[in-house]
């Protein structure tokens, strides 16, 4: 998926490329946070795992592998900020070291397999997290749909991209085909290997996976045979607590924001499909048409229908998966509120707990 | 780690390209595929111009041009997808060795493939010609902010320490009788995925407290400031700057 020079227009190229920029800086910042000091060795070891997990193929059918793209698994894994900070260094060195991706199309590449898969994986993992009950398995769960869905949403990102600058003008429902055929396959593939990883690392050290923070159960002491809440320090345990609850205030402040600009986002383009497709439509009508004055009983005019109702699945699959994203993400949203509204008491018991 | 820290598209040599300070090539390969990317796709002859200055580059870099055109087959996705094109873009129909091909669709299959071709091309002379080192250097002398040239450079160290133990991972399996026939295996990978990232995290974690421990304070002190004369920016830019004038020359004609 690595766009070659020459693929998107330069202005659409540049516009891309500050969009990237911005991300990458927003990432910077973001990073510090999310490793205080030890960004530079650990965001370096994060994108080397990413970089290598890339080469990791993984059998789809017989004969067929695909690889991981590592957008989702690296937000969930890391967190999201280095998460697109890694893979935007891996795209940029794929770029310069390897050729891969052309240089003027970095931006579009980093726009779209960067930041458009992370923030759409750790948006819905987020969402997903908050609705689920709080164990291993939903984590699990959460990244699978996370990761199966933002891949497609990538496809979805790449041809909007081409929509707006692209340098010929194929139908966009037929690149929507393509793109989105393709990549739902690609997803599902992504979506196990990453919600397997996921579990594979929870298992080991739950400590190291960021989406899975808030799993930590407060320890208890065995005494007499019974459990027992470990007594802390009055100190110890009033200086801690407002200190998670103001950091999850906070992360989900940004992730009601991210919600809100992916619902924007993918609900735009699940409208705007219907108008894609209808242009496709039309446009094969009139190709028929031409083809029946020609040459009549060519395959082409079978094959143009086929192609509409090929595209009218895809557009209808692409709409699905905004929708659905759009639902879990709003209905993520709509719990989180209520929840903080109505009981104020679990918050109590836990801090009491501590 | 035994192989040197060269990567594997480096290609040793004492040309003059070689020798150019790495920002210099880095700002001349970005500005020549910008100005080829802005050429119309009409001028086909300019796109053969562009081909002639990038083997002259080639040949001043004394690169075989079998080991140049190796490397191309990176781009083989995208031609696949660029051969499509004329099949599946509507408009004025042409026939061509007997197969019905719309002429949009030609000449969109025609753009991608010459200005992508292009591209890689450049890349692939740049990175041949470029040590790793010097070109993570060079980012940073075009204003890269460092935290991210760190991190890259990190990432490129390290890169081979972790494929390498990907890899051992992978005969360790092999050697006991595993092979990868399906969806039913997707869990060993994964299992391996997740003892690599273990693995990568806690090396990210030793690597930070020894660095630590020799003075790290955030930054990396910059041992060797590479620095261009006028001379060495006016041999880099030789390249853009003739492109720059076919690109002109294609608008005009």
């Amino acid at each position: 998926m690595h766009v070659p020079d020459g693929f998107i227009n330069a202005p659409v190229s540049a516009v891309a490329g500050v969009v990237a920029a911005g991300a990458v800086a927003v990432g910077l910042r973001g990073a510090r946070r999310e490793l205080d000091d030890r960004t530079a060795p650990l965001a370096g070891l994060v994108a080397a795992f990413i970089f290598a997990v890339q080469m990791l193929n993984f059998p789809v059918a017989a004969g067929t592998s695909g690889h991981l793209l590592g957008g989702a698994l690296a937000a969930i894994l890391v967190g999201p900020y280095t998460g697109v900070l890694c893979i935007a260094v891996v795209l940029l060195m794929q770029g310069i070291l390897f050729a891969d991706g052309g240089l003027t199309a970095l931006g579009v590449n980093i726009t779209v397999m960067g930041v458009v898969t992370t923030v759409v994986a750790y948006a819905l993992f987020r969402g997903l997290t908050r609705v689920l009950p709080r164990t291993r398995r939903s984590t699990t769960v959460a990244a699978f749909v996370a990761a199966l869905v933002s891949v497609p949403a990538a496809a979805v990102a790449f041809t909007a991209v081409y929509g707006i600058g692209g340098t010929t003008d194929v139908p966009l429902g037929k690149v929507l085909t393509a793109m989105v055929g393709v990549h739902v396959l690609i997803g599902i593939g992504e979506a196990a290997i990453t919600a397997l990883t996921v579990g594979a690392v929870i298992a080991v050290r739950p400590d190291l996976v960021h989406g899975a923070r808030g799993l930590a159960t407060p320890l208890k002491l065995r005494v007499d045979g019974a459990l027992v809440d470990l007594p802390a320090a009055p100190a110890a345990a009033s200086s801690p607590a407002p200190v998670a609850a103001r950091s999850t205030r906070k992360v989900w402040a940004a992730g009601l924001a991210a919600a809100l600009v992916l619902a924007g986002f993918v609900s735009f383009y699940a409208s705007a499909n219907p108008d894609g497709l209808e242009k496709v439509a039309a446009d094969k009508g009139i190709d028929e048409k031409v083809q029946e004055h020609g040459a009549a009983g060519s395959p082409l005019a079978d094959y143009g229908v086929k192609d509409v109702e090929n595209a009218r699945i895809s557009g209808g699959l692409a709409g699905v998966i905004g929708v659905g994203a759009t639902v879990a993400v709003g209905s993520g949203v709509f719990w989180a509120v209520r929840r903080r509204r109505t009981p104020e008491a679990p918050g109590l018991r836990t801090t009491e707990s501590v | 780690m035994g192989a040197g820290h060269a990567h594997k598209l480096y290609r040793h040599g004492h040309s003059p390209v070689h020798d150019l300070p790495p920002h210099c090539k880095l700002a001349a390969v970005l500005g020549f595929v910008v100005v080829v990317v802005s050429t119309p796709r009409e001028a086909v002859w300019a796109f053969a111009l562009y081909g002639v200055l990038l083997a002259g580059v080639a040949a001043v870099a004394r690169i075989p041009a079998g080991f140049l055109l190796k490397r191309l087959v990176i781009e083989v996705p995208f031609v696949a997808f660029a051969l499509l094109m004329p099949f599946v873009v509507p408009g004025e129909q042409t026939e061509l060795l007997g197969v019905s091909v719309s002429v949009p669709g030609l000449w969109g299959a025609w753009n991608v493939l010459a200005k992508g071709t292009l591209g890689v091309a450049a890349s692939v002379l740049l990175a041949s010609t470029t040590e790793l080192r010097s070109l993570l250097l060079g980012l940073q002398r075009l204003r890269l902010p460092p935290l991210l040239v760190q991190i890259a450079s990190f990432m490129i160290r390290y890169g081979d320490v972790i494929t390498d133990e990907l890899r051992r991972m992978s005969v360790a399996r092999r050697s006991r009788g595993f092979e990868a026939g399906g969806v039913r295996h997707w869990g060993v990978l994964a299992k391996t995925a997740g003892a690599l990232f273990i693995r990568s995290y806690e090396r990210g974690e030793r690597v930070h407290l020894a660095m630590v421990s020799r003075g790290y304070t955030g930054t990396m002190p910059v041992i060797d400031e590479v620095t261009a004369s006028r001379t060495q920016w006016a041999h880099a830019a030789a390249l853009p700057v003739l492109a720059l004038a076919v690109c002109l020359l294609g608008w005009t004609v």
